[in-house]
């Protein structure tokens, strides 16, 4: 991959925000303590221990079936649904995501999700899936949503685009700009930690650039949890990198290794995760 | 919707964000934890509704099982299966059996191979004659089984001045064909394009990739769909009524009047005597497990082939 360039002056590092180091450990939004998720008698990752740092961006990498998408699946309870058995303990500030009196809309009101594949309302207009998370939420101001749906339309970088058809179908737009709806959609109920589940997966190196661009810039005010195939996106974007791998029995996704991303990519303790990054090909 | 002012959070969640957003924030999670209450309750009253639904609707079907069952059981002895019906009013229903098994095997020799190469077509093409196709089938689903009878009867009865089980399995085809080619229709539209194309990318004819991995691939569907069409077929009466008429002796022969499961059900039923009554009864009993049968070993079978394709 060529394109997508890193938004870093050209001189600094292309690590993104402020390089974070291992020495001054920072506030976490979302702790991961010991968590497991099975799915009938399958465990598809277990015993993993791992902060999202506040308004910092953690990018989740490893081989396909290692758990990464399982691991940030769990941290909104969206395997409520799928019929995974979490285990350990999750929490998003002070929140207790698996406590008995959680209720799971609690949580996926704090912790928005972009999925692989841009997923729009296909019935609804552009402004109608951006306000989605208000008005099914019970939010009815007019004006409320309007500002909600511009704000987070400026933040996905969609608004000047949009902004002249906003009652048009949003599944007009290109694959990239439904993604950014996505985002938008996402950012509009004003979450503190953002999940993003490969989401330049299914785009062009253009658009791919794009939401890498945004990524950055949102991660000043959100946390961003990141899943990603793609090691160099990783290395362009996030601030931390987790390193899963299967375990022993081949079947079970163990995290390996966990730090700031510079260190796991220059310098990682583990050899498996040296023989991994080494081999990086976008 | 009034605007609830609540301050706007100071320390971590509120840090970082424009003034505006902490706002929002505020608000849409003031609402949605207010409507959360208001929701959880409408779910629970929703699952409530949902459970009597559900009852309301299994209530007639246990009942009728359970109420065949206590009246048909009794009639079951080895004799039932084994013989024919002795006049005035003994015997079994043996040769109604093996007939239903003749009938039923014959229409579904018919309808099934019709139906999914009819299927086939209508995946195939997308012109006006594929919409006249699927529309035709769609009416005939909604034609009544007496409606076709009485067409049977005027094909195969009528100028051979004999009825027959063949007329009957005729008939019951009939019946079958909209739900065999509905059904396998879907079934194959699930295959994903992607199969298709990945087939057709390597050279292979047509032919053979709808043999090979399309049919394949909706094995499972068109088993499924084409037993439960069959299930259908082997409860009807009507189209029975005056194709086959039904018969009191044992017959294997499929051009000679013959015996039928739900002919047995209606003929014995609305007789005056309770020995025939009681024959009916148990008729009924044994077709309600042979359709019982059917349905499970549709699903069976269609679960190991799912397995399979894994």
């Amino acid at each position: 991959m060529t394109i997508g360039t890193p938004p870093a002056a050209p001189d600094s590092t292309p690590v993104a925000t402020a390089v974070p180091t291992a020495a001054a450990p920072e506030e976490a939004a979302v702790a991961l303590e010991k968590v497991s998720v099975t799915f009938g008698s399958h465990r598809v990752v277990r015993d993993v221990t791992l902060n999202l740092a506040r308004h910092r961006v953690t990018a989740l990498v490893g081989p396909s079936g290692c758990g990464k998408t399982t691991i940030l699946r769990a941290i909104n309870r969206l395997h409520d649904d799928t019929g995974g058995k979490v285990d350990g303990r999750v929490t998003v500030g002070d929140l207790d995501v698996y406590a008995r009196d959680t209720q799971p809309e609690l949580v996926r009101s704090r912790v928005g999700m972009v999925f692989q594949r841009p997923n729009p309302f296909p019935t609804m207009s552009i402004f109608d899936n951006v306000v989605a998370g208000l008005r099914l939420n019970g939010v009815r101001s007019k004006a409320l949503l309007r500002e909600a749906a511009e704000a987070a339309l400026h933040h996905a970088a969609l608004w000047d685009l949009v902004k002249d058809r906003l009652h048009s179908p949003a599944v007009r737009l290109s694959g990239g700009q439904q993604q950014r709806l996505c985002i938008a959609r996402a950012l509009a109920i004003e979450p503190e930690v953002l999940l993003m589940d490969e989401p330049c997966s299914s785009l062009d190196p253009i658009a791919t650039a794009k939401i890498e661009e945004l990524i950055t810039r949102l991660s000043t005010d959100v946390t961003i949890g990141l899943v990603t195939h793609n090691m160099f996106q990783a290395t362009r974007v996030s601030d931390y990198t987790a390193f899963f791998l299967l375990g022993e029995d081949r079947a079970t996704g163990e995290l390996i290794e966990y730090g700031p991303t510079k260190e796991i990519f220059d310098t990682p303790n583990d050899p498996r995760t040296k023989a991994y990054v080494s081999g990086k090909v976008g | 919707m009034t605007e609830v002012k609540v301050p706007a959070t100071p320390g971590p969640a509120g840090a970082g964000l424009g003034e505006g957003a902490a706002r929002r924030r505020q608000v849409i999670r003031s609402t949605s934890a207010r409507s959360l209450v208001r929701r959880h309750l409408a779910g629970r009253v929703a699952v409530a509704l949902c459970a009597v639904a559900v009852a309301i609707s299994l209530a007639p079907l246990v009942a009728l099982v359970a109420y065949t069952t206590s009246r048909g059981i009794h009639a079951l002895t080895v004799g039932f299966f084994t013989q024919s019906p002795i006049p005035p009013d003994g015997g079994g229903i043996s040769n109604a059996i093996v007939g239903s098994l003749i009938i039923d095997g014959l229409a579904a020799a018919m309808a099934v191979p019709v139906g999914i190469v009819t299927a086939l077509f209508l995946l195939e093409r997308r012109g006006r004659l594929a919409g006249a196709v699927r529309f035709t089938a769609d009416v005939l689903t909604g034609v009544p089984s007496i409606a076709i009878g009485i067409f049977a009867y005027a094909v195969l009865v009528e100028p051979f001045a004999h009825f027959s089980a063949l007329a009957g399995s005729f008939a019951l085809a009939v019946l079958m064909l909209p739900i065999v080619i509905r059904s396998s229709e879907s079934a194959m539209r699930a295959v994903p394009r992607d199969e298709w194309e990945a087939g057709l990318a390597l050279g292979v004819r047509r032919g053979r990739v709808v043999r090979s991995i399309v049919l394949r691939g909706a094995l499972p569907g068109l088993v499924t769909g084409n037993l439960l069409a069959l299930a259908r077929a082997v409860g009807e009466t009507a189209p029975l009524l005056f194709t086959a008429i039904g018969s009191q002796l044992f017959n294997l022969s499929p051009t000679q009047p013959t015996a039928a499961i739900p002919l047995v059900i209606y003929g014995d039923g609305t007789a005056p005597f309770p020995a025939q009554q009681q024959i009916a009864w148990g008729a009924a009993f044994v077709l309600l497990v042979f359709v019982l049968v059917l349905s499970l070993v549709a699903r069976l079978v269609a679960g190991r082939l799912n397995r399979q394709a894994r």
